[in-house]
């Protein structure tokens, strides 16, 4: 009987490294001739919101990050990458715009492979449901003095909003502590950059 | 081997590990399903501990998907497969220590992976956000799994190895596979959208090559039994079988449709997920055909009023799958709670409903005691059909709202405003369902509670092996 039941499991080996090829390393194949970027890549240039950061919370910066450069900065995306993880926003928020559904117009270009490869992405944060809106051209569309309320406490911005509210991410007297510091330049650096004449090319995402 | 040797004075399936397991199975399911309660609450804007950081809505929400999956089904189908595997192989399991081992093992993992979550250690992958210091626990734990239940299946003496056989060797080929894939290659190696198209099989296969082999040859063991007679046509099982395994794992970029990933792989997907609904199919028919004739057997008989109720869950989310994994449907619904509705009927509807099965036809044996309150079971059957299918009808109605809102392009809030009575009867279907639980508890705990002079049980159709 054994050779029998052995070549059950060896069919599901099988099985599962056609499926693993077709669907996983078919696309890693696929996309390898796009350079991975690491994140101090992706931290340079500075964005423009975590130079005001700094102007913004001027003591908490100094404590938590010290001087703005794109060391810090690079530091303060692993960390706001981190939290973003940690309480699970991806939950919540996709992280991938697509050509239909009119997305491009409320979001911005339809994403495509190269905005993800890099280790900012390690892993992915594609997102699989949408409560709140998509996230991966967040940059500039709010101060960042508005995201500290809104993560605060997000319904005295947006009263009908079932997001929670994050008041870990900040002191005792409501200024943002480490992470929330972090959180915010994230937040700010997503899709930052995407600059107008990548719109226009992107514009209907060449897929429709 | 010595296990072989003792098998004599061994009893062949070992009681003790199914009623924990169960025991647990139970346990887990109502800590999963009151982190689902809490984080609904959040959507009716009354979340009951706000401002409590290890008790975040988001970090209790992968409690909930979490310990659905490996709480309270893990449990259920290991309790299944210990009963299952000796009575088909006529062998017991390689060694009791070692299932009490796994047993302890296991739910160190679930305590784990519950404090690490809430700790604020989650991984940021679907299914897989155990945290990264419980993953090799977790294949280390499915390895002695796959020890303990298969040294039995090789050592049978029968002359051929039955359907539900098949479908537990494939999966324990698949599962260690399939976990350290999904939690390991997206997490260090992986970057990115190549990264997304491994998570997403993770995702598909956790529940296609894990959950649906270990339940559907549950069903296979079960159905005919409690029938007394075989399953209709091997044909069909067979191609049941062989459709899934070569299918089925290749379907993973469907949950990442219209995202970078390639086209190719979306499209591939898109076809293998229609062929697989052609397998389910002929799997259904079978059961069906194995039913023909001795429908009565639904009235008088709770497991297989569960199991068929689960089958037809199961018809119906395949169903909905051949038109939701169309670009056309996606272009509404994906992102919206049309598929959270889709996840609760196929994880709840179908395997959780199969999983109520086998505690009624299992708990009693594991007790030693039949059923203290016989009512109260037939009450849960309906107040949980009721719910659940409250839920989901709610749900596909509400991401029909939310898909058509955003593509209209009103502004964010309208979709969330638009959404809240449906985030309501969500909450109350929630409510019924775990109302119904609790008196499922209850009626656990019950039987286990009564005099030991209580009847010993023989339930329904316990006499006869399936045929193999
Ligand atoms: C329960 C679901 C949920 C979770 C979890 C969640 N959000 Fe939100 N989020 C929303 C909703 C709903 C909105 C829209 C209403 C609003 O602005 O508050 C939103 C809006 C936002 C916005 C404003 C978007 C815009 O362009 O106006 C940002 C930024 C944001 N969330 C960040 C986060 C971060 C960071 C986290 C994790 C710490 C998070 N969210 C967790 C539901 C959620
Ligand atoms: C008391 C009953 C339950 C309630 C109130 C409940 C509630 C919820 C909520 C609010 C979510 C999050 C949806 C979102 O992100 O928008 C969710 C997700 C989920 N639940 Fe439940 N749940 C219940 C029972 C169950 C059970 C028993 C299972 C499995 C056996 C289950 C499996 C899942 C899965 C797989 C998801 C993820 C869905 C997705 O990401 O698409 N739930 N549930």
């Amino acid at each position: 009987m054994e050779r029998f039941g052995a070549s059950f499991l060896i069919a599901g080996v099988i099985t599962f490294l056609l499926g693993f090829f077709l669907q996983g390393v078919m696309p890693v194949l696929t996309l390898t001739s796009i350079p991975t970027r690491t994140i101090e890549e992706m931290a340079s240039p500075v964005t423009s919101h975590f130079v005001q950061l700094a102007v913004d919370y001027p003591e908490e910066f100094a404590r938590d990050f010290g001087e703005v450069s794109e060391a810090t900065h690079a530091e303060a995306l692993e960390l706001g990458r981190d939290v973003y993880v940690a309480e699970a926003c991806w939950h919540c928020h996709s992280q991938f715009v697509r050509p239909v559904s009119n997305e491009d117009l409320r979001f911005g270009p339809v994403s495509s492979p190269e905005e993800y490869q890099n280790l900012m992405n390690l892993p992915h944060l594609f997102g699989t449901r949408r409560v709140g809106p998509d996230l991966s051209r967040e940059a500039g569309k709010h101060s960042n003095d508005w995201h500290a309320a809104h993560l605060y406490a997000p319904r005295s911005v947006a009263p009908y909003s079932v997001m929670p509210a994050y008041p870990w991410f900040f002191d005792d007297n409501k200024r943002p502590n480490k992470r929330g510091l972090a959180l915010i330049a994230y937040l700010q650096w997503l899709g930052s950059w995407i600059d107008d004449s990548q719109l226009a090319a992107l514009g209907d995402g060449g897929m429709q | 081997m010595s296990a072989i040797a003792t098998a004599g004075s061994r009893p062949l399936v070992n009681l003790t590990l199914v009623r924990w397991h169960l025991t647990a199975s139970a346990f887990f399911m109502i800590v999963s399903m009151l982190g689902g309660l809490a984080y609904s609450f959040q959507f009716n804007q009354l979340y009951p501990f706000p401002g409590i950081e290890w008790l975040s809505p988001g970090r209790v929400r992968m409690v909930h998907t979490n310990i659905a999956a490996y709480g309270f089904i893990a449990n259920a189908f290991i309790a299944g497969l210990l009963f299952a595997i000796p009575r088909l192989t006529k062998k017991p399991i390689f060694s009791d220590k070692l299932g009490l081992v796994i047993f302890g093992a296991w739910q160190l993992i679930l305590v784990l992976t519950i404090v690490g979550q809430l700790a604020g250690y989650g991984q940021a992958i679907e299914w897989g956000e155990t945290p990264v210091f419980v993953d090799p626990l977790v294949l280390v734990g499915l390895v002695l799994l796959v020890i303990n239940m298969s040294v039995p299946i090789f050592q049978t003496e029968e002359p051929g190895l039955y359907v539900s056989l098949w479908y537990f060797l494939a999966a324990f080929a698949w599962t260690g596979l399939v976990y350290f894939m999904g939690n390991y290659l997206p997490e260090f190696w992986v970057p990115g959208t190549a990264g997304a198209a491994i998570t997403g099989l993770f995702i598909h296969d956790l529940v296609g090559l894990f959950v649906t082999p270990i339940g559907w040859g549950l069903m296979y063991f079960f159905v005919p039994l409690l029938l007394r007679k075989p399953i209709w046509s091997h044909a069909l099982s067979l191609i049941g079988f062989w459709g899934l395994a070569f299918f089925y794992p290749m379907q993973g970029v469907h949950h990442f449709l219209l995202s970078p990933i390639p086209m190719y792989a979306q499209y591939g997907a898109i076809v293998a997920t229609i062929a697989v609904e052609i397998v389910v199919l002929t799997v259904i028919v079978n059961f069906f055909g194995t039913l023909h004739g001795r429908s009565e057997a639904i009235r008088g008989n709770l497991a297989l009023r569960w199991f068929y109720t689960g089958m037809i869950m199961y018809a119906l989310t395949c169903f909905q799958c051949a038109f939701q994994v169309t670009l056309t449907f996606q272009k509404i619904i994906h992102f919206t709670d049309w598929v959270v509705g889709h996840a609760h009927m196929v994880m709840f509807g179908v395997f959780g409903f199969w999983i109520y099965g086998f505690f009624i036809e299992l708990w009693p044996r594991a007790v030693g005691r039949s059923w203290a309150t016989p009512r109260l079971l037939t009450i849960h059957y309906w107040a949980t059909l009721v719910g659940l299918t409250l839920m989901v009808v709610d749900l596909t109605a509400a991401g029909l709202v939310q898909g058509f809102l955003w593509r209209g392009l009103s502004h964010w809030g309208e979709s969330v405003i638009s959404s809240m009575p449906f985030w309501w009867v969500r909450t109350f279907a929630g409510l019924v369902i775990i109302g119904a639980q609790g008196l499922f508890v209850y009626a656990l705990w019950a039987t286990a509670r009564q005099p030991t002079e209580a009847t010993q049980t023989a339930p329904i159709g316990a006499v006869t092996e399936p045929a193999s």
